[in-house]
């Protein structure tokens, strides 16, 4: 509120109407942007303008807006989520960039994700890959008490390492192989650190990296460009320790 | 009318375990010729599916989302309460429940909430299996902290997302169903209708958001865990998506809408920082453990540096007004006393509008790394947003719409006064009264959705026919009709004003005059500008693109169509409830400062019929019963 200066940048957005169309990119202006907007109230704000003059607006998926749902999606000048550290869309603010700056903003782009809409892709293989395994099997109710189990807190807290996976894709989207890898490896080693994950750990290394697979994700050739693009810092040693899950289920 | 909860009867501690002796059974072999349709993907919607899933029945899911583990639950931060007791600091199921009531103010029914502390404890147990990897001692131990409107450390947690982590738990186990194909998922559907046929939910009208199609769904039973309504505030810290329109539509078709006047205002959110603002963030309220609260005493120290303004020119309000909770007072409280410092000119930051929450005394006692290790990711957020240091310099916070405590209205087997129409979570009004203590939502959502409706649906099945109604039947197409219908006019208006400022403008409207404070007055006020707003929105507002096709604008255009006529309700309910009482605070029943209830008039659930476009609708009453916990003045001193 307190703030005068405004900026005026100049955006290069993938435009594309349905999945099968050929889409293009398209030049708009974005003004009277502060450095408190956050880059989805920019948009916001793009499109309130194209609404105005009865264009159709910009389409992305959102929702928290708070860093957690996972549902933004943009690759922002080549980098997903924008390239700041352990930060989604959502929570990438305007003070990273300056006046003038020429933006380019594109999807998720993998053979795995097809384009809907605009910025908006298909992740419904990544639901596939969880059903495929991502749980462990216990029923509602008749379980044993929470303390029953001791886990000590290394183990807790690496299991929740892991676990802070949002789903957004970045890690897919970062890849040059459009590898789901660090996504799968993650949950992978999330039940496979923890005891009550540990009895259905080969049968759920198989069949997830199995589903990845046909889901039509490459695989891992070791570039990191997940790690650098999860906007939770998922480390990828979750990836090393699916692949050691994955060769003791040949013996197993 | 005056409505009956069906609540059981007999000694409180026997209520729930007699009342499922009680329910009726459906047959192993009989449950998957039963169809249960589930709308929202949360807590209570996901543990629904996946729990009802798994016992038998044929179980549609519909989310709005890209995927259902991507629904607001997933943003809860701080924790989940449950009566374990394992720091043996004095817990139990009745200190629970007995919390709960006095931090609803006293607006809650004894049995639900005597039935939610019973469970709680199950839901911890069933979310260390699933894996969810809570907090944990050296030892190996479950870890607790402690929450708002407490004094026992009840609350678990993973890191500062624990909702996140409970909602995957879900996830998972709903996945499990999918795959085992007990459960069909039907992802970015957006329910518009509720069809009722012969005065029996019988289905619900959605729209597919990625083609635009209309589509027809029939069951047996309607299950709603679509969350709360606090975006009709516009700025809350709710996700975009959230909305009043699945319980709006299912009001219009006949369900009691109860106490929509009880909204939770939360008392540590980011201030905000400009009018192009979309959401508010919230920074949990286990902050409050180590964080202290304070403005200068002086308002002449508000715009210095925070780090110039001495120790004895501080006011710790929170500490002064309530010693034996502090900086731990209930959000409605603590939300209420932030907002008197900053009207008193003593806020501090842009525009008055934020109170210091201070971790310099933490951090000398326990050192940096002991608070980054609590809570680092909430400071992480908080540099994000306001690019300031929390470590360095106290964090800037402000009250802001997070929760509702007022939802459609359900007896005690979670059902609406629509036979067949099951409202779970957030989404209905049982448990939390006038006000809901931190922690506490999550542990309804798994309540309902893991341990109650498997029971409470499987009661109601048992008398019901399975697929009565086809979703080929007379009101299916009529409804869809009318849905279509309601679209199509909304392209054809094209006016001046976008979506977005209409819902600014009526959020406007609520957030100044049925906000943290109410009036007889303010009220009126909304009374008469808000319908004036909605004959201008039917007149002005302007939605481009087609039906046809995915189209944002014409999904928010509904939702604030809804809004712009649920406002309306929320402001009567304040303005007949001549009280204050939790999250309601009518200026001119107070105590100096402190709310002021009515048990004479008022110790009641208010739950309003529909009675057409337009028209004044109609309030049936719920007298409220305490038998074991005795009504008196709430005190936090």
């Amino acid at each position: 509120m307190s703030d005068h200066k405004t900026m005026t940048l100049t955006l290069i957005v993938w435009r594309q109407k349905k999945a099968n169309d050929p889409g293009k990119f398209e030049t708009y202006t974005a003004k009277n942007i502060t450095e408190h907007h956050s880059f989805l109230e920019m948009l916001d704000c793009v499109n309130e303008d194209l609404i105005h003059t009865g264009k159709d607006p910009i389409v992305f998926d959102h929702d928290c807006r708070e860093g957690i749902c996972g549902m933004c999606s943009q690759v922002i000048n080549g980098a997903p989520h924008g390239g700041q550290d352990r930060t989604t869309v959502c929570q990438l603010h305007m003070r990273k960039f300056k006046d003038g700056d020429t933006i380019y903003i594109e999807p998720w782009r993998a053979r795995a994700f097809p384009i809907i809409r605009d910025l908006i892709v298909d992740r419904s293989a990544l639901d596939k890959i969880i059903q495929a395994g991502g749980y462990t099997s216990c029923h509602t109710g008749g379980v044993a008490d929470g303390n029953a189990i001791l886990i000590p807190k290394p183990v807790a807290d690496e299991a929740m390492d892991a676990a802070e996976c949002v789903g957004c894709g970045a890690c897919v989207a970062g890849c040059p192989n459009g590898s789901a890898m660090l996504f799968t490896g993650a949950k992978v080693s999330q039940l496979a650190i923890l005891p009550q994950g540990k009895g259905e750990a080969a049968a759920r290394v198989k069949n997830m990296t199995e589903t990845m697979k046909e889901c039509g994700f490459g695989n891992c050739s070791n570039h990191y460009e997940c790690m650098a693009a999860c906007p939770k810092g998922i480390n990828v040693k979750f990836i090393a320790r699916m692949n050691r899950e994955f060769i003791k289920s040949l013996i197993a | 009318m005056i409505l009956d909860g069906k609540c059981p009867t007999g000694p409180i501690e026997q209520t729930w375990d007699k009342h499922r002796f009680d329910l009726k059974l459906v047959n192993p072999a009989n449950k998957r010729k039963y169809k249960v349709i589930v709308v929202g993907t949360g807590l209570a919607g996901g543990a629904a599916a996946a729990s009802l899933g798994e016992l038998g029945y044929n179980v549609q899911a519909f989310c709005y989302q890209d995927s259902p583990r991507r629904a607001h639950s997933i943003a809860a931060q701080g924790g989940i309460n449950a009566a374990k007791n394992y720091p043996n600091d004095g817990d139990s199921i009745y200190r629970l429940f007995y919390d709960t009531i006095k931090g609803g103010d006293f607006r809650a029914r004894e049995a639900d909430v005597w039935r939610l502390a019973q469970v709680s404890n199950n839901i911890i147990d069933q979310c260390v299996a699933q894996g969810v990897p809570f907090g944990r001692d050296y030892a190996g131990y479950l870890d607790n902290r402690s929450f708002g409107g407490a004094q026992v450390s009840r609350t678990f947690f993973a890191r500062g997302q624990t909702g996140q982590q409970l909602l995957l738990g879900a996830y998972s186990a709903l996945s499990r169903q999918i795959k085992a194909g007990t459960v069909q998922m039907y992802d970015r559907r957006e329910m518009l209708d509720l069809v009722v046929v012969d005065g029996v939910a019988r289905g619900i009208t959605v729209r597919n958001l990625v083609t635009g199609e209309m589509e027809s769904y029939a069951a047996d039973a309607v299950c709603l865990a679509t969350g709360g309504y606090v975006n009709v505030f516009y700025l809350s810290t709710n996700a975009m998506g959230c909305s009043v329109t699945a319980n709006w539509k299912a009001h219009k078709k006949g369900a009691f809408f109860a106490n929509p006047c009880y909204t939770q205002i939360h008392p540590t959110c980011i201030p905000q920082a400009g009018d192009y603002q979309s959401k508010l963030t919230l920074m949990s309220e286990s902050l409050r453990n180590d964080g202290r609260v304070w403005v200068p005493k002086k308002k002449a120290d508000c715009g210095k540096h925070p780090s110039e303004i001495a120790e004895d020119d501080r006011d710790y309000y929170l500490e002064r007004k309530y010693p034996s909770y502090g900086n731990l007072a209930p959000r409605d409280i603590a939300s209420r006393a932030a907002k008197e410092q900053c009207d008193d000119g003593r806020g501090v930051g842009p525009g008055g509008r934020g109170v210091y929450l201070d971790f310099e005394d933490s951090i000398k006692r326990l050192g940096e790394d002991t608070i980054r290790e609590r809570y680092g990711n909430l400071f992480e957020m908080y540099e994000k947003i306001t690019d300031e240091n929390g470590y360095k310099r106290p964090m800037r916070m402000y009250p802001a719409p997070h929760y509702s405590m007022g939802g459609l209205w359900v007896d005690y087997n979670l059902m609406s006064n629509i036979p067949g129409l099951f409202v779970l979570g957030e989404a209905n009004f049982s448990v939390h009264g006038a006000n809901r203590l931190g922690a506490s939502a999550l542990m309804q959502g798994l309540a309902d959705g893991y341990f109650v409706i498997p029971y409470t649906i499987g009661g109601y099945l048992a008398t019901v026919k399975p697929g009565q109604v086809k979703a080929d039947h007379e009101e299916f197409k009529k409804s869809t009709e009318d849905v279509t219908a309601e679209q199509n006019k909304y392209l054809a208006i094209n006016g001046k004003k976008t979506v977005f400022e209409f819902m600014r403008e009526v959020g406007g409207l609520m957030w100044e005059n049925c906000g943290m404070a109410r009036t007889k007055e303010s009220l009126e006020t909304n009374l008469q500008k808000i319908p004036a707003l909605r004959e201008e929105f039917w007149k002005n507002v302007k939605v481009t693109g087609s039906g046809a096709e995915l189209n944002q604008q014409l999904e928010n255009a509904g939702r604030t169509a809804d809004f712009l006529e649920f406002s309306e309700l929320l402001c009567r309910d304040a303005l007949h409830r001549n009280e204050s009482c939790g999250g309601h605070f009518r200026s001119e029943y107070q105590d100096a400062g402190e709310a002021q209830r009515d048990d004479v008039n008022f110790c009641y659930v208010g739950a309003w019929e529909y009675k057409g476009n337009n028209k004044t609708p109609e309030l049936h009453k719920e007298p409220l019963k305490f038998d074991n916990v005795h009504l008196a003045v709430r005190s936090y001193k």
